[in-house]
């Protein structure tokens, strides 16, 4: 599966849109569902959570190991996906669209994110 | 560290796409694809594994059973030719070495097969421990290429590729046979739980039999199969893992698996390595039973895992998970713990401490699954 150009990437494998007044929405990659095999329980944090870049904020399980979820972005996240905790493997099935895990009102601009060109590059080499 | 070591079936796996992993110092398929796909695939169609990482050691001689005898838990020497058994190599003090499968070959050879962790140990054991006897203890790793192929239509896929008699190869019994043109030994042994089969081959010809059952079994739903998927399986029926369920610091009856020790074994005069302490293993079992090894199953999401604390109502720690994952066939979490005796009836409601939150589980009998006869 290709990394959306139209994306941003963070060095832990999230991904995240270009802000919709002021809201982006945040993923994890193909690369790390792929590298995590079946995932079967997806936990998010909460409407209402502050969340901060590159710092913990879920945790997600798959049949041989627990990760956790780092968020690439600061802010207050304003929607979760239910259905992926209902639904754990659509992670796997379709991470860049359906599976997106939740969504953050930004409280500063992201940094030291990467172009899917250079993620690609990254999870390649 | 050295790099790790490829089977004769590697450039098949990278082929595939597999992602591998370490293990035990070889480069192992995890999985091709999905794990859950290809564990429900052993449950219900058939499953191709590359085992090649398992270690094979050879003992021959005039007075190889005596020697397995005097090595091993097991009454070795009273295996008739062509069959299987289960057993274990132990310490004197009675700590699991390691646990083995012993195939008799012929009337004065046998082949040890021994988990890959372990395999130099185990062959450093018993090359020390054959001193004295009229018996050759051989290093076989590099002989035999080792696959699987196992689950409900293994018979019908394997049975396509060969004139030897399966109907007459009992569980846990081998074979010297001809698998797609070429020599084997056709072992109906497994890790899984379903009927299936083992096959030792020459290295070189791995490739060729690894195709020829792939081209068979396509058809009966057979995909290839990782060790992710493999570890799930075992987990499901119940069969303890070395360095999970089993070590050096548990007796087999530790484990619940006294039956492998047979104190009625007849050569030596009865002596083995490790009998003095596994005798008074088995009166404490008896006696004063120490931990049980139990099945526990969730009814939530989160998995308890290798590691992790059993806790009774209150809070209290009463055990240690061994192995733990999601149940693809049951559909919800499952784990074997060693629980203390008071807390060990099937039925009994306790908990896994999963990362500081008590998550409620219950014990029950294993294996977790048996498959319908």
């Amino acid at each position: 599966m290709s990394n959306p150009q139209h994306l941003q990437y963070s060095e832990d494998h999230e991904w995240l849109t270009a802000p919709e007044d002021g809201v982006s929405t945040i993923g994890i990659t193909a690369h790390a569902a792929n590298a995590l095999g079946d995932i079967v329980y997806v936990q998010l944090p909460e409407v209402g959570d502050t969340v901060t870049a590159g710092e913990t904020c879920g945790e997600l399980e798959s049949t041989k190991s627990v990760s956790d979820l780092f968020s690439p972005a600061s802010g207050e996240v304003v929607e979760v996906n239910s259905d992926v905790v209902d639904d754990p493997a659509k992670v796997n099935a379709e991470p860049f669209d359906g599976a997106w895990l939740f969504k953050v009102k930004l409280s500063e601009e992201p940094a030291g994110l990467m172009s899917a060109d250079e993620y690609t590059k990254l999870t390649n080499g | 560290m050295s790099s790790p070591r490829l089977t004769a079936l590697d450039a098949l796996h990278r082929a595939l796409g597999a992602t591998m992993t370490d293990f035990a110092g070889w480069d192992m398929p995890l999985r091709y694809g999905s794990e859950r796909e290809e564990h429900l695939a052993v449950r219900t169609k058939a499953g191709l594994f590359d085992l090649s990482h398992m270690g094979e050691i050879t003992v021959s001689g005039p007075q190889a059973g005596e020697m397995l005898d005097h090595a091993l838990v097991g009454f070795v020497s009273a295996l008739g030719v062509l069959r299987a058994r289960y057993t274990m190599i132990c310490r004197e003090d009675g700590g699991i070495l390691d646990d083995l499968i012993v195939y008799r070959l012929a009337e004065s050879e046998f082949m040890v097969v021994a988990n890959a962790s372990n395999a130099q140990l185990v062959l450093d054991e018993l090359t020390a421990r054959a001193a004295g006897f009229d018996a050759v203890v051989r290093d076989d790793r590099d002989a035999y290429a080792l696959i699987a192929v196992q689950g409900p239509e293994a018979n019908g896929i394997l049975g396509s590729l060969t004139d030897a008699d399966l109907a007459g190869l009992k569980y846990y019994a081998i074979l010297p046979a001809t698998v797609a043109g070429k020599d084997v030994l056709l072992a109906r042994t497994g890790y899984t739980g379903e009927d299936g089969f083992e096959i030792f081959s020459a290295p070189a010809v791995a490739e060729h039999l690894w195709q020829a059952l792939t081209e068979a079994g396509t058809e009966a739903g057979l995909v290839p199969c990782g060790l992710s998927c493999r570890d799930t399986l075992r987990l499901e029926a119940g069969m303890p893992l070395y360095g999970h369920e089993l070590n050096t610091d548990l007796t087999p009856f530790d484990a619940g698996l006294g039956r492998v020790v047979r104190f009625d074994k007849t050569t030596n005069d009865g002596d083995f390595v490790g009998r003095k302490a596994l005798e008074a293993a088995a009166a404490n079992a008896e006696t004063n039973p120490p931990r049980v090894l139990v099945g526990l199953v969730s009814e939530g999401k989160r998995v308890p895992r290798a590691e992790y604390a059993v806790v009774s109502a209150d809070g209290t720690p009463i055990g240690r998970i061994t192995s733990g994952a999601p149940s693809p066939t049951l559909g919800k979490p499952i784990a074997i713990a060693y629980v203390d005796a008071a807390h060990a009836a099937p039925g009994t409601a306790v908990a896994v401490d999963v990362r500081g939150k008590h998550e409620p589980v219950e014990v029950v009998a294993l294996p977790f699954y048996k498959r319908a006869r």
